[in-house]
């Protein structure tokens, strides 16, 4: 097999989720990586670095002075139309939102990664999910959102960050993908993706045509702006985004059903969490409980009609979350009030175990 | 003789550059804004990089920068323009990318993004209007306000103790490694206006040539903060603004 051949092939490697992101980043066309360290995440940038794609595919990678500079970066990469991505962990994520409401409100699209650690503050750098209002509810100033993607084992990081990018283009919005650092630092087998060729920009000016590459005469100058100084101005770029969304909640809810048809109770949980559900249910299932798996693969979009649907089916749900209780809020409303939604949860960079979220089951859902 | 005998291409002594656009400025009569403007405008046109420009458009009163030059631009957080710059160029490195920015987005809150870019030796043009004040928001302190200049946020005047010194940002970019052209210059004048095009211009060529970041400072009036006739505002900083911000290259290399 001769190098182009291997370069079109997908290939099985054993490596830790934040190195697939860093893999699936350079081959999937990825022009730009800006980022700063910070620990459970360094790995992506460290990955690339030993990479050095600019020797290859021609992707730049820089580490910045900050992630106040990196999500600007990002911005500066993403109006020309770029591929451009960054990744960190709370902390650093926390530091970008300005830049996250700028590029929402200039309509960029941009791949951002977060390795979720325990907070609040300097925190721990155990893994959490305590930034799920921060991702699905703003966190940046303004109405806007963020597609988000919660990968719950290595494979999906290296294929969420690929997705990250297909669907970030689609809606000119930024996606996420909200990782905890179990699934950033563990190690697994994954099949990262065929070397797919960054965009020309001649492919660029087809595919994003108001993208700054310097404006030829036959055209009107572009201009990757948030700013509306006229309320009506802000109101008709609010509509348009707003819009969109709607669009992305109708097409692009990702969840997965793990023995969920004949149960009566259902756990809601996602990333690592979910994992350890599923060993819960499983217990469950072999003490004779019908007990059943939903783990929203997308965030936002959040599953809601399918829980929606679900609610009338069965007799109780119990979120479980590396939090304080955060996605339950959805669950919630999607529940609506029709059967009892309990939650459990740790943090502190705890990871619940599937004893504590059998019992969680039985104690506050089936003899609650 | 007809109006139309004068309006003769023969004529013609002047005529306003095409990358400037017809529309009306927001800036304050006598503003240093619009003049850096228009000079900008014709370098880009004598340079032939219409087609070749991405500017940086700052938050502060150039926010509308766009408006004004015929060229792709990008609006940039408050302080950010650098680090945008920083991508665009890299991405784009046949292309000239400039940024444009105030005292305040680029002493004070961009600081960060402004050393680093200068100091990676960003292959990219900084042009720095100092009029030690934040003309935007209304005349609030800067980081470059004098020792007992009067702003809304040092109304009598600013003091060492309370506020710090006033920050030569420019002098420390011109120690940095990465920085190959750093000068100060103003358009108070007509000879001070054909001074600062032609620095503007060479810090373009440099960011062609890939030689590093420049850095062209111009320092400015700002008359409606300052709270001063045009006239008056240009005295003022003959006065008071050139001793404290001396005119000149601090690094030509
Ligand atoms: C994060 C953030 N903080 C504060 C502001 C408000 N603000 C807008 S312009 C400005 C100062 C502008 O001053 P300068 O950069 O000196 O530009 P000038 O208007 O004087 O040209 C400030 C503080 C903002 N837009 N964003
Ligand atoms: S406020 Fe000052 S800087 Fe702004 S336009 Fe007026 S004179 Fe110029
Ligand atoms: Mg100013």
């Amino acid at each position: 097999m001769n190098d182009s051949e291997k370069h079109n092939m997908e290939e099985v490697r054993l490596m830790k989720g934040n190195e697939a992101v860093a893999h699936a980043a350079i081959r999937c066309g990825c022009d730009g990586y800006f980022g700063y360290p910070i620990t459970p995440q360094s790995e992506i940038m460290e990955t690339l670095m030993e990479q050095e794609p600019w020797n290859t595919t021609g992707m730049v990678v820089l580490q910045a002075e900050s992630e106040t500079s990196s999500i600007n970066m990002v911005y500066g990469a993403a109006g020309c139309g770029k591929k451009a991505m960054t990744s960190s962990s709370s902390p650093g994520i926390s530091l970008m939102q300005e830049g996250i409401s700028y590029l929402a409100g200039a309509e960029l699209p941009c791949v951002i990664v977060n390795v979720m650690r325990g907070g609040p503050g300097l925190g721990t750098i155990q893994p959490s999910q305590a930034d799920y209002y921060q991702t699905v509810k703003g966190g940046g100033h303004g109405d806007y959102k963020m597609i988000t993607l919660a990968p719950a084992s290595v494979q999906e990081m290296a294929d969420h960050t690929v997705l990250a990018f297909d669907l970030a283009f689609k809606y000119r919005v930024t996606a996420m993908v909200l990782a905890d650092g179990v699934i950033g630092q563990m190690m697994e087998k994954v099949v990262l993706p065929p070397f797919k060729p960054r965009w020309t920009e001649n492919e660029i000016r087809q595919i994003s045509p108001w993208a700054t590459l310097g404006k030829p005469a036959t055209r009107e100058p572009n201009i990757i702006n948030s700013l509306r100084l006229e309320a009506s101005d802000m109101e008709e770029l609010n509509l348009r985004l707003q819009g969109r969304y709607r669009e992305i909640e109708n097409n692009e809810v990702l969840f997965e059903e793990f023995s969920v048809k004949d149960a009566e109770y259902v756990i809601v949980a996602f990333g690592t969490t979910a994992r350890v559900c599923q060993k819960a249910v499983e217990m469950a299932r072999a003490e004779g409980i019908k007990a059943g798996l939903l783990r929203p693969i997308t965030l936002y979009p959040f599953p809601t009609v399918e829980i929606s649907n679900l609610a009338n089916k069965i007799k109780g749900m119990l979120t479980v979350e590396m939090s304080a209780g955060q996605m339950v809020d959805d669950v919630r409303l999607a529940v609506n009030g029709r059967i009892p939604v309990e939650f459990f949860g740790r943090m502190g960079g705890i990871v619940p175990s599937p004893d504590e979220v059998l019992h969680a089951l039985k104690t506050k859902i089936i003899h609650r | 003789m007809t109006t139309n005998d004068i309006i003769n291409p023969a004529n013609l002594v002047y005529a306003k550059t095409k990358v400037m656009n017809d529309v009306p400025m927001h800036y304050c009569p006598g503003c240093s804004h619009g003049v850096v403007h228009k000079i900008i405008a014709e370098i880009i046109e004598e340079m032939d990089m219409q087609e070749k420009t991405i500017g940086i458009a700052p938050v502060g009163c150039a926010v509308f920068a766009y408006k004004y030059l015929d060229i792709d631009w990008q609006q940039a957080a408050h302080g950010r323009a650098p680090a945008l710059a920083t991508a665009v160029k890299r991405l784009l490195p046949d292309r000239l990318v400039f940024t444009y920015q105030g005292d305040g987005d680029l002493a004070a809150i961009g600081t960060a993004e402004t050393i680093h870019a200068a100091n990676r030796g960003e292959n990219i043009a900084i042009i720095f209007i100092n009029n030690g004040i934040y003309g935007m928001t209304g005349g609030q302190m800067a980081p470059t306000t004098l020792e007992g200049m009067k702003s809304s946020t040092s109304p009598n005047g600013r003091t060492v103790p309370l506020n710090g010194h006033p920050l030569d940002i420019t002098k420390l970019l011109a120690q940095l490694k990465g920085t190959c052209y750093v000068t100060r210059q103003s358009v108070h004048t007509i000879a001070a206006v054909r001074k600062a095009k032609k620095a503007i211009q060479k810090a373009f060529e440099n960011s062609m040539d890939n030689k590093g970041t420049s850095v062209v400072e111009i320092v400015s009036t700002c008359n409606a903060g300052w709270k001063m006739t045009p006239e008056a505002a240009n005295d003022w900083m003959v006065e008071n603004m050139f001793p404290a911000y001396p005119l000149g290259d601090l690094k030509d290399l």
